[in-house]
């Protein structure tokens, strides 16, 4: 499925410093839903370039970074378990900044 | 801030950074002769400081780094109007209005205490996310035990300004760089020459504890990290 993919509050330097991907993402095996957990170990091997802790932490997103799915806060949709759909846009925002 | 950090190291960078940003806040103030000065420390910020303060043993700022409003007895009295508000929120918000900001982290950051402080607060939000007020409540209801000896305010004897000590941290730490001594003024204060001399020495047992302490542990003046 198509999916947009934007990277702000500084994640973006992990990945090249390009803020917006719009990537194509496939089912997992046997499977024919994509949730939130599975984009974000896709993201993990294929986006992020350099220093990968700065993103995530064991299974999900370093806390402190704030994801939206299509504007919407993931916690109120199921944080993790959040199910994907096409042409859907991610944004992970670093809230992690200052001294 | 480059220019310091080659003088003086990793460590202790807030110190510098800190004194001196808030010395040139004051002094930018006075200049434009403002009523108040306000900054944009958030929920985090606060509550992350009431931990630090707490790990440091700092009596002196863990009773005045919650109120929201200080130095209304001095020239220029100071606020934090976002005190309450989650960082989390501020960051949806300049989202969603598409405001354009800074985020940047500091490079010195990294090896700063603040980040195991604030590390563990993140962790904490993830359980429990009204943690973050509840430790800035726990901090607003601190008193401190009426047989703890607290800094008196004076002004500093060199450049006037108020100060705990004879020399504002400021003047301390600019006559440090300035002669060389990058140590000067971190640290409890071992007297008129005894700093330089610190590291060459085989360090006694009260030596020891001294140099394990963190900046800031036991010098008043300025107004928090």
């Amino acid at each position: 499925m198509q999916l947009t993919l934007e990277f702000g509050g500084g994640l973006e330097l992990l990945c090249d410093s390009i803020k917006i991907h719009k990537v194509n993402i496939n089912f997992p095996n046997e499977s024919d839903i994509l949730t939130v957990k599975d984009l974000l170990s896709w993201v993990r091997t294929n986006l992020i370039k350099e220093r990968p802790e700065m993103f995530m932490k064991g299974d999900t997103v370093r806390p402190g970074v704030l994801v939206l799915v299509n504007d919407c806060d993931w916690e109120l949709s199921g944080q993790l378990d959040t199910t994907l759909e096409d042409k859907d846009v991610v944004v992970f925002i670093s809230t992690l900044h200052g001294g | 801030m480059d220019d310091i950090v080659k003088m003086i190291g990793l460590k202790n960078n807030c110190t510098f950074c800190g004194v001196f940003r808030r010395q040139a806040l004051d002094r930018g103030a006075a200049l434009l002769k403002v009523d108040k000065l306000v900054t944009g420390h958030n929920a985090d910020d606060i509550a992350e400081t009431v931990l630090l303060n707490i790990l440091r043993g700092d009596i002196a700022r863990l009773s005045r780094c919650t109120s929201i409003t200080t130095g209304e007895d001095g020239p220029i009295p100071r606020c934090k109007p976002f005190k309450y508000t989650y960082e989390k929120e501020i960051v949806m918000y300049a989202y969603f209005k598409k405001l354009d900001y800074f985020s940047t982290e500091c490079i010195y950051s990294p090896n700063a205490y603040r980040g195991f402080v604030r590390e563990f607060i993140k962790d904490l939000e993830r359980l429990r996310p009204r943690a973050i007020l509840d430790i800035i409540k726990s901090g607003e209801d601190f008193r401190i035990a009426t047989t703890t000896k607290m800094p008196e305010q004076g002004t500093c004897e060199r450049c006037g300004y108020i100060s705990s000590q004879k020399w504002c941290k400021a003047c301390v730490l600019l006559e440090g760089l300035n002669r060389g001594l990058p140590k000067m003024g971190i640290g409890r204060p071992r007297g008129v020459n005894g700093d330089h001399k610190k590291d060459t020495k085989k360090p006694g047992p009260a030596v020891k504890s001294i140099e394990s302490k963190q900046c800031g542990s036991l010098d008043f003046q300025n107004f928090g990290n």
